[in-house]
Parts: structure tokens; C-alpha cells; sequence
């Protein structure tokens, strides 16, 4: 039987702001289905977003929902964690969301290891506000406040979160949308913070800016441009130029989660204090 | 019989917002409001709730406003430039209606400034610092006492109207210590926010049918909702439609304005037969004090008049005295901010005559009463 969405969506809450070919719908079906599959109850989680068009999906879907301000997902999802340590929080965030208004967030997020899963939607642009270049807009691609090419550096997502101190850190993209189901299993699962970077097309305000004729052409794009990290490593580094790995990135498990350490500490001074008793 | 203790005022705010029920804090070091949050680094630890050192003092704010969601009284405590750097959140927080309160210990300057000194000139940011219309209620104790007493009143006030409530004091009244007593658990009340008992499907978490102040749920808590700093219908979700925007904002304005009698506080102090006034808070309003003792002694009929609640500002209570003296003077630490409000409401009834400093020492009592003298 084919997967019952409405079971997670709410009522009368779609159509979706998202424009024709945008892929962020393929995403949003993956975490349903993954909530689903991983059976946590609607009650215990909490999705938490910021500003952009990613930060809209929270509205659809029948969690606990805060779409917040500009870059602060993660400030806000912090403190919720630390408040009820036994929920789910996670975030939705964009490329802009999380890694240049909302950077410093991002990379203290995953410094604490607090169990929250990040899901980064990278289209490489700022879609809502019509196409300007964002810390991942690859260079000389044009936007909207690039009208003569992009010169500004990139940001690789899961390097950034790994070299901040994220435990878990994994790359999918919206092509690839049934490893995006495993990865987002993982990430949930995984006690501490977990990056998940989900590449997506904005065809609206970067393909058609870029060269890409259709939204499938990005999708092909993706195809053509990602693969799994094991097939990637084994390649020679002539090889994977302009290529990119997905799959887990990085993992490393046993590392003291946030609320674990901190609610340990509340512990320990109860006993001390019962013990003086 | 309480604890007495003596404590910093700064101290004292932190050991209000325990004695209110808070049981989480964000925050962010910085000078002079620090002590609040090494206190409750200290004590909340020791009784289970939660600290929080974020990587700024956005971040703060934020936290506080999802742990204040996922059900706790939450406090932030910060300085001029980190009142600053909230002001955004500050403002999603009243908009989406989660009580958090933010304490402000007043420096010097705008930028850096004077971190070290005392200052009164945010008074006005306290009213209009995040973008938007936007109901405020701002506190303004004077003593250590005092502090201790407006934090928990500070904490009751964001509870019974969903609504962040501000906390201002300068340095001078934070880093003072004073003798005070910390009055049993149960002496002073202790409000919590009013939560739904409708089922779940029959929650609307803004909806205005239930009143100026809806219950509110907390996250977790079975009542799956929708929270966005958006303008919202009653359901939570996003409206860009007139009318709702507009009747939705007034109804945020009228939780504060209709119920000034509960929220603004004030005390008068001699007067009765004054024939010239002193409007003054916070360290100025203890100036102001002894300026009105001396001149009493001097002959001359002069009385004070000492907001604790600055915001809303006490609008009636000021018209009324500038129709019965002959003149207000109103010292502040600042080029002339609130004094701006007290003309506002006199409309030209008596003189207006301020007292500004902004150099990092309290006006004293000398300057005031050669004011008062002046205006008799």
C-alpha cells in the first residue's frame, strides 16, 4: 500500500508556497516517511526552523512546529532540547539559514554535540528572496546580487560541520531520494548533533539563471555530479574533480552529548548533596 | 520568617527569578549584568534546571523563548549592546506570545560606551527596540529589595499576559549589595501561564474568542500547533490578509493597555500638598529621594514620584500630578529620554525641567534639589 502522508500533514495546510520543480517536496515526503518508519510519536518532536523557503515546510507537517527568525533555528531549538532533553528536536534550515546569517549557530550547535539532527537543504541560493548568492552558490555561477558571475568562495557544508565537532555529518541530495531515507534514519538515531546536507534545485532562482533548461536537468545534474562515498574514495583524485561524495561523511559515536553531560552534572551535585545528608 | 541575606542587586534579580518558579536561563558574559548569570549558573544546576552559555546573546534570547515554549520560566540577563543584539527576538517573542523575561542592567553609551557605569539611556529602546507595534511591559526597581520583589512580579506578569516583560536596572542599583530578606516560598504569589483543557483538535493557541490572553500550551504537552512569527490567524498559522493582521495587533497592545491597573506601579512619596514634583527611577528616583528630604527641610513642598513600571508608562497618574504642581523635574542618566514621556502627558500643565548625565556617575542629590528649587 502506498504510504499514507496525510497521516502526517495537516489538514488544509497545502498547497505549499515551494514554485513547479522546485525538490524540496521530495524531501519533505523522505522525512515523513522516515518519522514513520522510525515510529516516533507526533507528540515528541519538535521541528524548528528559520527564515527562507525551507523554513516553511514545519507548517505542513503535524509535529510541534516554530518557524522562527532568520538564522536562529538553532538557538531556539537548544534551548527546547535543554528544557525537555527526552524529545526530538530537529531543524530545517537552507544554505543561507544555517551557514551565513545563521553560521555562528550552526558551527557552536555542533561544537555542544546536543542531540539535534540538522537538516541543511543547500539549492545554493537565497530562493525566497529571489536569487541572491548565498555561502554555497558555487563560483561564477550567476545570481541576482552576482549579476556578472559569483565571486565569492564557497562553503562546503559537511567539512564545515565536521571540523566544528558535529558527530555525525552525511550528504544526500533530492535525486537520490531512498538513500535519503537511510541517511535521515541514521542522522535521527544518532545520539548527538547530525548535519545532514540535502542538495536541492531551485530552478525559479538558480537554474534558470545557470544554464539548466529544466528542473530535470538539475535533478540529472545531481545524478551526474554526487555518488557514494565508497565508490568516491576508491576513485583517484583526477577523478573526482567537480564530483562529490554522498552517504555518512563522517561518524564517530560515544562522544558526550550536551544534555547527557549537562543533566549528568545536575545528578552528580543531587548525590552530593544527598550524601552529605 | 524569610532569609535575610545581603545581596548585589544583580544577585537578588536571580534569586527573584528562582523564588518565581524560573528554572532556565541564556545567556551571554557581559559587563555589568554578568553576576545574574554566574548566580544562576551556580544555583540552577542545583536544582535541575537548565543554564545555558550561548555563542551570543541572539542565541540567548532564542533559547530562552524554546525552553519558555517547551514549558519553563526562562530568563536572560544582558547590557546595552547585548539588549541590543536581542532586540529581534525580543519581538518574535511577543508576537507568537511566549513569556520570557529579559533583564537589562543599564550602561553608559550607545556602542561600547561605558560598560563599567551606570546609564539610563535605553529606557526608550525598552519601548521600541525590536521593529513593529508591539506591546512592552518594562520594570524599573531601585533598591535591591526591590529587585528581588519586580523579578518575581516581572516572571507573573509574562505568565498572566504571554508576553515578555523587561527587567531594567543601572549598574549602580546591579552591583550594589543590600541588606534583604527573601520571603518564604508562598508569601509572595507566583503565577503560572494558563494552559487549554479543550481537547487537542479544538486548540487554537491565538484565539481571541478565549479572551485578550488565549491559554497557551506547551510543546510536547499533546497539543501539536503551529508557532510562526508571522502575522497569524487564531489557529497559528500564517495570514497576510486584512482584517486579522490589524485586530490581532491591538488585541497584543490591549493585553498591556487594558490592564494598566494590574501592571503599572509607582510610589509617591510626599506628595500629598507637593507643590513641585520629582519624576525619577532606578538609581536617579534614590537621588531624588534624599533631594526631596532636603528640601522638605528647606521649606519647600516637594514630593517624588518613582515608576516601577516604566512601560506602560503611567500615563494617568502623571497628567494628574501636572495639574496639581507647579512644576516636574525628572533627572535621568541620559541626554533626555523619558522626560520626553512625562511632557508628553502634562501637556503643558506645569514646567518641565530635566537633570541629564551620561559621564558614568548618578546625579546626586545636590543638582536635584537645586532643580526643585529653580521649578518652586
Amino acid at each position: 500500500m502506498a504510504f499514507q502522508y496525510d497521516r502526517y500533514i495537516r489538514g488544509g495546510k497545502l498547497p505549499h508556497i515551494w514554485c513547479p520543480g522546485c525538490t524540496y517536496g521530495i524531501v519533505f515526503k523522505s522525512l515523513l516517511r522516515v518519522v514513520d518508519t522510525l515510529a516516533i510519536s507526533k507528540d515528541d518532536i519538535a521541528l524548528v526552523s528559520g527564515i527562507g523557503c525551507a523554513s516553511r515546510l514545519p507548517g505542513y507537517v503535524d509535529f510541534n512546529t516554530l518557524h522562527t527568525t532568520h538564522g536562529r533555528a538553532l538557538g531556539f531549538a537548544t534551548g527546547i532540547k535543554m528544557a525537555r532533553p527526552d524529545k526530538h528536536v530537529m531543524v530545517v534550515s537552507g544554505d543561507g539559514d544555517a551557514t551565513a546569517i545563521g553560521g555562528n549557530h550552526f558551527i557552536h550547535a555542533c561544537r555542544r554535540n546536543i542531540d539535534i539532527t540538522v537538516l541543511v537543504f543547500n539549492n545554493y541560493i537565497y530562493g525566497m528572496t529571489g536569487g541572491q548568492y548565498s555561502p554555497t552558490t558555487p563560483s561564477g555561477h550567476m545570481a541576482s546580487t552576482m549579476p556578472y558571475g559569483n565571486v565569492d568562495p564557497s562553503f562546503n557544508i559537511p567539512e564545515l560541520a565536521k571540523g566544528a565537532g558535529a558527530s555525525f555529518v552525511a550528504r544526500g541530495t533530492a535525486y537520490h531520494a531512498a538513500g535519503l531515507d537511510k541517511l535521515l534514519i541514521e542522522a535521527i538515531r544518532h545520539k548527538g548533533l547530525s548535519v545532514v546536507e540535502i542538495i536541492n534545485a531551485c530552478p525559479t532562482t538558480h537554474g534558470r539563471r545557470n544554464k539548466f533548461k529544466s528542473p530535470t536537468d538539475m535533478l540529472l545534474w545531481m545524478k551526474d555530479t554526487f555518488m557514494p562515498v565508497a565508490a568516491f574514495e576508491k576513485l583517484p583524485p583526477e577523478k573526482t574533480a567537480g564530483k562529490f561524495p554522498i552517504g555518512v561523511l563522517y561518524r564517530k559515536e560515544g562522544l558526550p552529548e550536551y544534555c547527557e553531560t549537562y543533566y549528568g552534572l545536575v545528578e552528580r551535585l543531587k548525590r552530593q548533596r544527598e550524601g552529605r545528608v | 520568617m524569610g532569609k535575610i541575606k545581603l545581596l548585589q542587586g544583580n544577585e537578588a534579580c536571580a534569586e527573584g527569578a528562582l523564588y518565581a518558579g524560573c528554572t532556565f536561563f541564556g545567556g551571554y558574559p557581559i559587563t555589568p549584568s554578568t553576576e545574574v548569570a554566574e548566580y544562576m549558573a551556580k544555583r540552577l544546576p542545583q536544582i535541575g534546571g537548565a543554564f545555558l552559555q550561548m555563542e551570543d546573546e541572539i542565541a540567548a534570547m532564542a533559547a530562552v523563548i524554546g525552553g519558555a515554549l517547551a514549558g519553563k520560566k526562562a530568563l536572560t540577563a544582558t547590557s546595552g549592546p547585548g539588549f541590543s543584539l536581542k532586540q529581534e527576538n525580543i519581538g518574535f517573542a511577543a508576537l507568537t506570545e511566549i513569556p520570557c523575561v529579559i533583564v537589562n542592567v543599564m550602561r553608559g553609551g550607545p556602542s561600547t560606551g561605558v560598560p563599567t557605569g551606570p546609564g539610563q539611556s535605553d529606557i526608550m529602546q525598552c519601548r521600541w527596540g525590536t521593529h513593529g507595534d508591539h506591546p512592552v511591559i518594562c520594570l524599573t526597581p531601585a533598591y535591591v529589595q526591590e529587585i528581588f520583589s519586580e523579578t518575581v512580579r516581572a516572571f507573573n506578569l509574562a505568565e498572566k499576559y504571554r508576553t515578555p516583560v523587561i527587567i531594567a536596572f543601572d549598574e549602580i542599583v546591579g552591583h550594589m549589595r543590600e541588606r534583604i530578606e527573601i520571603p518564604d516560598p508562598g508569601v509572595l504569589p507566583v503565577q503560572d501561564r494558563t494552559k487549554p483543557t479543550c481537547p487537542p483538535s479544538e486548540y487554537l493557541p491565538y484565539d481571541e474568542s478565549k479572551g485578550d490572553v488565549p491559554p497557551m500550551a506547551n510543546f510536547f504537552e499533546g497539543y501539536r500547533y503551529h508557532v510562526t512569527g508571522l502575522n497569524h490567524g487564531s489557529d497559528g498559522f500564517p495570514v497576510n490578509a486584512s482584517p486579522r493582521i490589524h485586530t490581532d495587533e491591538l488585541r497584543l497592545l490591549r493585553k498591556v493597555e487594558s490592564n494598566r491597573a494590574d501592571i503599572v506601579r509607582f510610589e509617591e512619596y510626599l506628595l500629598e500638598d507637593a507643590e513641585v514634583a520629582v519624576f525619577a527611577y532606578g538609581i536617579s528616583g534614590r537621588s531624588a529621594k534624599t533631594a526631596v528630604e532636603a528640601a522638605r527641610k528647606a521649606g519647600i513642598k516637594a514630593g517624588l514620584f518613582r515608576p516601577l513600571t516604566i512601560w506602560p508608562f503611567p500615563e494617568a497618574q502623571v497628567a494628574a500630578l501636572s495639574a496639581r504642581v507647579k512644576g516636574i523635574v525628572v533627572p535621568e542618566l541620559s541626554l533626555g529620554q523619558i522626560i520626553l514621556e512625562v511632557d508628553r502627558c502634562a501637556k503643558g500643565r506645569c514646567r518641565i525641567e530635566g537633570i541629564y548625565r551620561v559621564d558614568g556617575d548618578p546625579i546626586n542629590p545636590a543638582q536635584i534639589l537645586a532643580k526643585v528649587k529653580e521649578a518652586n
